[in-house]
């Protein structure tokens, strides 16, 4: 089978390309970047037949509508949202035959954020830095789609798509729960800080973005004034600015930052985060973390 | 030395100060090349700090970090770049002003000093320079400007900064370069990695030279 070409019929609000992300730059300021809802990508590449680290589209709230010049097989997973081929309605979370020449049509977001739209053979852009990942912090990799954009597809793998599965999804979330490791800059925060992000309503901001998931909420009180030196940020980062409303760090967040960090998100957590729409309530859960530090470690 | 707990797989180490903070972010990257090192996915040094992102055997590390110790690197011992600069930037009389003394000072300061890159971040193939002494220190302006040009040579803090490409900053802008900071096509794209010996040569001495 020759290699095809997707063409973007209808961009949406925002899609981008996305992989697992570009790993081993940090040093230099490259931010890991890749699909916000990983497991979702994952599905969507293993329902077609692709390797995990084959390149996605991520689409944001209103969908995406696409003509490829192959037949491919595609899956749409992630937020539930009505799929057609041609305008007939096709299934979500599954293996859909999308003929040469045919529109594949991602509606709005039933509920959730983000649907990842997978083709047999990945989107083939050449990669910068080991991922083909839209990077919206730094402008690294492909630009977000327009209408009209034509992006190659690859080789299928062959694997083709599995013979059983089930795509399950629980209803929407009443809340967004996130466990946070505290550290390692909790003691920056009062003892009442730590309390009130236990304890706080929080809510996700309208200004989130695959940056950062910020949160409207009470603020956390400092311990420690003036500035941290910059230091190294990881994703699910919850870092806090001087107007002391958490923001937790998703995929495309720097990678040195100077406010203080009062825990982590775990990374199989930031899935959920990323689906969480605007006004969704956000509870933390901190947890102590292994304090390594005069711990007695016998060589 | 303090080993602070960050998630689940990952570990800051909290120095005293940038010079030991390089020390270690050099022993580190020289472990790892040499195979000594556990295995982790990303090494990111801070001013005063190197985060482990990512290790494969945490526990390991630790009681390691405690064993091992970090020379400080010889002060000829790295890479050494030198950078053009035409010093004609917007925010030189604010500089001049600030450290009381005329702009062709400020210029001999500035390009009198040797640098280091301590680490990255803003974006990538910004550098933060460490080696200007404290009595120069510049604060950040006050209104980012929204748009400051590719190859910009700009203060804040103790730092100096070059722009990699156009974008929004708040730094002091004191000259510019045509040196490229970031390019895709190079190995590495970063022109100024973590480690690398900078000084900044004043074009017209340049061209004299």
């Amino acid at each position: 089978m020759s290699d095809g070409k997707v063409e973007v019929v209808r961009a949406g609000a925002l899609t981008t390309v996305q992989d697992l992300g570009r790993f081993g730059h940090a040093a230099l300021g490259v931010p890991r970047s890749g699909a916000l809802d990983q497991p979702a990508h994952r599905l969507a590449n293993r329902l077609v037949g692709n390797p995990a680290d084959a390149a996605t589209l991520e689409t944001t709230l209103t969908g995406v509508a696409v003509r490829a010049t192959r037949p491919v097989t595609v899956a749409v997973t992630g937020a539930p949202a009505p799929v057609h081929v041609d305008g007939r309605p096709a299934a979500w979370g599954s293996p859909v035959h999308l003929p040469a020449g045919a529109v594949l049509g991602v509606g709005a977001a039933t509920f959730g954020l983000r649907c990842y739209l997978a083709f047999s053979g990945g989107i083939a852009l050449s990669p910068v830095l080991g991922s083909r990942s839209t990077d919206l912090l730094s402008g690294l990799g492909p630009a977000p789609l327009k209408d009209g954009d034509i992006l190659p597809l690859g080789e299928p793998a062959g694997a083709g798509a599995p013979r059983h599965h089930l795509t399950l999804f629980d209803g929407p979330p009443r809340e967004l729960v996130l466990p946070v490791l505290l550290g390692p800059r909790d003691d920056w925060f009062t003892a009442a800080a730590v309390r009130t992000l236990a304890a706080g309503r929080f809510s996700v901001s309208p200004h989130s973005n695959r940056i950062a998931l910020r949160l409207d909420g009470p603020a956390l009180e400092r311990a420690v004034d003036g500035e941290l030196p910059s230091e190294g940020m990881v994703l699910g980062a919850v870092q806090v600015p001087p107007d002391g409303r958490p923001v937790l760090f998703l995929a495309d967040s720097p990678t040195t930052g100077g406010y203080p960090v009062i825990g982590v998100v775990p990374e199989a957590r930031l899935s959920a985060a990323a689906q969480a729409p605007p006004g969704l309530p956000v509870r933390f859960t901190p947890l102590r973390n292994r304090r390594p530090a005069g711990r007695a470690v016998s060589p | 030395m303090r080993l602070l707990p960050v998630g689940q797989d990952s570990l800051l180490i909290d120095l005293d100060g940038p010079g030991e903070a390089q020390a270690w972010h050099a022993e580190l990257l020289r472990r790892r090349d040499t195979g000594t090192l556990t295995p982790v996915r990303e090494i990111v040094p801070g001013e005063k700090t190197v985060l482990l992102y990512g290790v494969h055997d945490l526990p390991g590390i630790r009681a390691e970090l405690l064993r091992w110790s970090a020379p400080a690197p010889a002060a000829d011992s790295d890479d050494l770049v030198k950078i053009p600069v035409r010093y004609d930037g917007a925010d030189l009389a604010v500089v001049a002003e600030l450290w009381g003394m005329s702009e062709d000072d400020v210029v001999r300061v500035h390009s009198g000093a040797e640098y280091r890159v301590a680490f990255s971040g803003f974006a990538p193939g910004f550098a933060y320079l460490t080696g200007q002494g404290e009595p120069y220190v510049v604060p950040r302006r006050a209104q980012p400007r929204t748009s400051v040009p590719a190859g910009s040579v700009a203060l804040a803090g103790t730092y100096t900064g070059i722009y990699p490409r156009s974008s929004p900053g708040g730094w002091q802008l004191i000259g510019r370069t045509s040196v490229t900071l970031w390019d895709l096509e190079r190995q590495p794209a970063a022109l100024l990695v973590p480690g690398t010996r900078v000084r900044f040569v004043p074009l017209s001495e340049e061209a004299a030279a």
